[in-house]
């Protein structure tokens, strides 16, 4: 048995089991583009916005990812990018799991009728394609970034519902819950004091995996026009810019590499959080 | 004469068509030790939940439930609310269980205490849920408020959920098996502690178990359930010295005897009926040896008998007394 683990127990000795390398991975990339979209003004870089080089020209000492159509610079729009998906996915989720828990604890907590209700004004949310649901919500209210959060939002609530209501539900019928009634709880304390405390770990792990969803959808809005517009340097509006001229790669590659970072960066450290968090995975 | 602490009245619950406790009467006074007998599913837990009202709302209870003469069935939500916790408190059988695995005990203390005292300082709280501790004799109390329910042992647990149910000094405390998760000698000083409590707080102490041995040392009267009615009900010394009902006799006899050697567990044929299935007439019938046809007719109504208790079988002065006599010989 000793000789088996020494091999591992060598390795994690300074980490912790949750930390592998995968996750260590994740952390690093979100945290390059934390830092790249709080600190993006002081970099010394080009302005996204000038045209600061002849046009489509490939990668260079100069213009490391290259310039587009307008003779902007990639690199220099590609990390300005950060800055809005970053901030509007961490608007949009933190949106979500507030609304979502919230109804779907009381969903949970309450039972009969109001659970139906608030549970098929989720179940008929969700019946709706993501993609299909936030562009016509967006198409609805005009194109732009607040609209589009706003669309992803209203797409994103009922699956925090679900997953709280039924934590709620698990959790509720627990003992301590019972003593705690029996101790002269209200409800109101009941639900807050012992049973969300214990529930909130999926959202978490949800949370992070849908950060890189989330990302990914804002991308896509504003690749088809319902985002971010132009010049606003947005991934998913560079890439629809760059798709024009298919065969300069570059202009597409910088906003591209990008997102495939981020979602798989929350991908990798939502693993590890339902690792170190979910003791069924164990 | 004040009116008694607890008294149960023709207590009828039923879950939709299926009734699972009929016509219980119980009464507990003050300093008093009523012990609850029955095997599981005999609708023990099922009363115990509905004195403190902790039943779901569609669960009809029918009956009266008085604490200290007010009657509790049919009140809102909201003053049972007031009064679970402040004049009558539970301690629930699993320990393990029963606690917030995310709250310090200190925490858990604290809030059992501040639900019915607004506006008590946190000091105090804490002040208060130390001595809590101390009463219910934790070793190293003061640390122990800073730990958490995983980090304490089984009878730890139970000695903290019971310091929680003492936390605003209850009239009534009612225990559902308070020792069974334990293990035996844990057992024995969780009961002596109970029993310690009671006496120095006067309360009204009510003890649901199945195990005869521990009702038998610390209850001053017994219930005996079976299938959701009372079969027995007395003083313990006369239940148990002379049971005059076949299931209390065959429960008294299924018990072991440390002193005596026996070639074989006697146990009573047969098991519980099922809640829908509950026979005609007498619901010990098909399990008892002394079954007559009247037994399968007729349902036996509660009646004093020779020992001083009141029990529910048409042979109450022949049937037992007789098999008790060919046992002695």
């Amino acid at each position: 048995m000793a000789d088996v683990a020494a091999p591992s127990s060598i390795r994690t000795r300074r980490l912790p089991a949750w930390l592998k390398l995968p996750v260590l991975v994740g952390i690093a990339i979100i945290v390059f583009w934390i830092v790249a979209s709080l600190s993006i003004d002081l970099w010394p870089i080009y302005d996204p916005i000038d045209m600061v080089g002849r046009r489509l020209q490939p990668p260079s000492a100069d213009h490391w990812f290259g310039t587009d159509a307008l003779g902007r610079d990639v690199l220099s729009r590609t990390l300005h990018g950060a800055r809005f998906s970053l901030m509007m996915s961490c608007a949009v989720i933190i949106c979500a799991v507030l609304i979502g828990s919230a109804i779907g604890a009381i969903a949970g907590y309450v039972g009969g009728i109001v659970d139906g209700a608030l549970m098929r004004l989720v179940d008929i949310t969700l019946s709706f394609p993501p993609i299909l649901l936030a562009m016509a919500v967006t198409a609805a209210m005009g194109p732009g970034l607040q609209n589009a959060a706003l669309a992803m939002i209203i797409v994103w609530w009922p699956v925090y519902a679900r997953l709280m209501r039924g934590q709620v539900l698990s959790i509720r019928s627990r003992e301590h819950v019972e003593a705690a009634t029996a101790a002269g709880a209200s409800h109101a304390r009941t639900l807050i004091k012992h049973i969300l405390p214990l529930s909130w770990s999926p959202i978490l792990i949800n949370a992070t995996m849908d950060f890189g969803q989330v990302v990914l959808l804002t991308a896509s809005l504003s690749f088809i026009g319902l985002g971010a517009s132009p010049p606003t340097p947005e991934w998913g509006s560079m890439i629809s810019e760059g798709a024009i001229h298919f065969y300069q790669w570059w202009i597409c590659s910088g906003p591209g590499v990008a997102i495939l970072s981020v979602v798989l960066g929350f991908n990798f450290l939502g693993d590890g959080l339902r690792d170190l968090l979910d003791p069924r995975s164990k | 004469m004040t009116a008694p602490l607890l008294e149960v009245g023709n207590l009828t619950i039923s879950f939709g068509a299926l009734e699972v406790v009929r016509d219980v009467n119980l009464s507990l006074a003050d300093g008093k030790t009523l012990g609850l007998v029955g095997e599981s599913g005999c609708g023990k837990s099922v009363t115990m939940l509905a004195i403190m009202g902790l039943l779901p709302d569609h669960v009809r209870v029918s009956g009266s439930i008085k604490l200290r003469g007010e009657e509790l069935l049919g009140r809102p939500q909201g003053e049972l609310t007031a009064l679970r916790g402040k004049r009558m408190a539970m301690i629930f059988q699993d320990p393990m269980t029963s606690l917030n695995p995310v709250m310090t005990v200190g925490e858990q203390l604290g809030e059992a205490i501040a639900i019915h005292n607004r506006g008590m300082t946190r000091g105090d709280r804490q002040e208060r849920a130390l001595a809590l501790l101390r009463l219910v004799a934790i070793p190293l109390p003061d640390r122990r408020l800073l730990q958490y329910p995983h980090e304490l042992s089984g009878g730890m647990r139970q000695r903290v959920m019971i310091a929680i149910a003492m936390a605003n000094d209850p009239e009534l405390l009612i225990a559902d098996e308070p020792t069974t998760a334990l293990d035996v000698t844990v057992q024995a000083q969780i009961m002596e502690l109970l029993q310690r409590l009671q006496a120095e707080r006067k309360m009204g102490l009510m003890l649901i178990s199945h195990d005869l041995g521990v009702v038998g040392d610390i209850a001053d009267e017994v219930a005996i359930m079976y299938a959701g009615r009372i079969c027995e009900r007395g003083p313990v010394d006369a239940v148990f010295d002379s049971p005059h009902h076949p299931y209390t006799h065959g429960l008294l006899a299924s018990l072991p005897q440390i002193d005596r050697t026996i070639d074989k567990l006697v146990a009573i044929p047969g098991s519980l009926p099922s809640l829908s299935a509950r026979p005609a007439g007498c619901r010990f019938h098909p399990r008892c040896v002394h079954a007559q046809d009247i037994c399968r007719r007729a349902e036996p109504e509660l009646r004093t008998v020779a020992s001083g208790a009141i029990a529910a079988c048409h042979f109450a002065e022949t049937a037992v007394v007789s098999e008790r006599a060919t046992v002695r010989a």
